[in-house]
């Protein structure tokens, strides 16, 4: 059975991480989900809301409105963008006087919002629709030897009520995608804390204050990597890990993968098929460790 | 030593005080359930951004609102450090989106010409190319090498059209073109 999605890229995948992207769309292929480009897109709406909340109702119907025009599901990398779409789409549908409001807008460019549009973010996609089991099947190189962590950020799962996925307090689905590639997946301190990349550029401070607890936990309990599904999780704890390392006198070198990239790895990719050299934190060690469990 | 208020320790004067601001929040879409904390103090003691900053403490946001405190709250820097992880919304065992409350004052901040920079910039952004940032002509050309597909590009003329009369968007622009 294959399946079929409109992907949404969102900004910040484009902007700045590719290799979510790379390694998504070759592990997403190979495990039978077809992805249809947008023809046209714009920024979900979420970076504009705390500003104006009319605005990111606009720019979020403008996208489900162009989506609904091919009659598919959109799949997303950014939890940010899955949350928005998601709870515009259900808001809109569920409030008739709004959604006339926002479709005036929409009109001026042609288009309109009906509410048919499903949107799931690749996780749901690959525990709902791929099945644990064919994941599973499509694993040809354990990665038994690695233990990791992993990070599932907010937007995935909060607000409970709206986005109705997993337990926001102790979230399952990452940690058994982890464990179908065979690796092990670490219980940590404060694990479904927030990785602080919203407040970046508001504090930079407290940013980074969050992302070096959240490491020094992972640290703790010897992670090898940690895993994430959020561009901008990772952008908080690989491209910034030097950083908090310097700002705080703090030594981690623990490589951040995509899950993508894990699960890419355990289903015979190499590294660089799958993007690893764009990533910042040195993961040869991490590397050393399946390759000498393969062995 | 911690600070405990959201703005300034001065007193509070009665003239500051806004009575209807709490009726005029619970009108709106996101902050209709205010009335109903009582200060339990959940949001705060969960909110991952309280526990490294001095100043921001999402219950003392949450009474400040409640008691009418109008421009106290909206001109407090504090208001911008939210994270938005709906923690606080998740767990407040009075079914207040904590978060969302915040989100409407922050608006409202927003609507008095209050905004962080930040938000400019990706506003500015989305405007002129569809997309929160500048995405370099570099990565879009490198795109191809990497055996990604184009990155469609964005209809900022459509957009613009599909976002006229959204007042803040109108007011950031002026701004823009004055700067
Ligand atoms: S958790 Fe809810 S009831 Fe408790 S202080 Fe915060 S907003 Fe008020
Ligand atoms: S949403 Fe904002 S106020 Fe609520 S817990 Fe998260 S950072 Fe704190």
């Amino acid at each position: 059975m294959s399946s079929k999605y409109l992907i949404f890229l969102g900004c910040a995948v484009p902007y700045r991480v590719s290799s979510y992207e790379i390694s998504a769309r070759k592990v997403l292929a190979k495990l039978g989900v077809e992805l249809v480009e947008m023809p046209e897109f714009n920024c979900c709406g979420l970076p504009l809301d705390p500003v104006s909340h009319e605005t990111m109702l606009i720019l979020a119907a403008r996208n489900l409105a162009l989506a609904e025009q091919t009659g598919l599901s959109i799949l997303t990398l950014c939890p940010g963008c899955a949350g928005t779409l998601k709870k515009v789409n259900k808001t809109l549908k569920e409030d008739k006087e709004l959604r006339e409001q926002i479709n005036a807008h929409l009109k001026e460019s042609g288009l309109e919002l009906k509410g048919t549009v499903e949107t799931k973010h690749i996780l749901q996609v690959l525990t709902e629709e791929v099945g644990l089991e064919k994941i599973k099947n499509a694993v040809v190189k354990p990665l038994t030897m690695l233990k990791v962590a992993e990070h599932v950020g907010c937007h995935l799962l909060r607000p409970k009520e709206v986005i109705g996925f997993d337990d926001p307090e102790d979230p399952q689905t990452l940690k058994k995608l982890i464990e179908a590639t065979g690796a092990t997946c670490l219980d940590y301190i404060d694990e479904t804390e927030c990785c602080g990349a919203p407040s970046v550029g508001v504090s930079d401070k407290v940013a980074l204050q969050l992302a070096r607890d959240k490491l020094n936990h992972v640290k703790m309990v010897e992670a090898q990597a940690l895993i994430t599904i959020c561009p901008f999780c990772h952008i908080m704890f690989d491209t910034n890990e030097l950083r908090i390392e310097r700002m705080f006198s703090e030594t981690y070198g623990i490589p951040v993968l995509h899950y993508p990239q894990l699960l890419g790895l355990a289903m015979g990719m190499t590294p660089e098929e799958l993007a690893f050299n764009e990533l910042r934190v040195d993961t040869s060690k991490m590397l050393q460790v399946i390759k000498e469990g393969v062995n | 030593m911690t600070e405990n208020t959201a703005t300034s320790k001065e007193p509070i004067k009665a003239s500051e005080i806004d009575p209807k601001f709490k009726y005029e929040l619970s009108r709106m879409h996101g902050s209709e359930k205010l009335l109903r904390c009582f200060q339990c103090g959940t949001c705060t003691s969960d909110c991952p951004v309280a526990r490294f900053s001095d100043t921001y403490r999402p219950r003392t946001i949450i009474r400040m609102a409640q008691l009418g405190l109008k421009e106290r709250v909206l001109n407090s820097d504090t208001l911008w450090l939210c994270a938005a992880c709906f923690t606080c919304t998740d767990r407040c065992p009075q079914g207040i989106e904590v978060a969302s409350v915040i989100r409407v004052l922050r608006n409202l901040a927003a609507e008095k010409g209050i905004v962080p920079q930040v938000f400019k910039d990706q506003a500015a952004c989305i405007l002129e190319s569809g997309y929160a940032y500048k995405i370099p002509e570099l990565r879009i050309k490198k795109r191809e090498t990497q055996g990604l597909p184009p990155l469609p590009k964005g209809n900022p003329e459509n957009i613009r059209k599909t976002l006229k009369g959204v007042k803040f968007l109108e007011k950031t622009e002026k701004e823009g073109e004055q700067a």
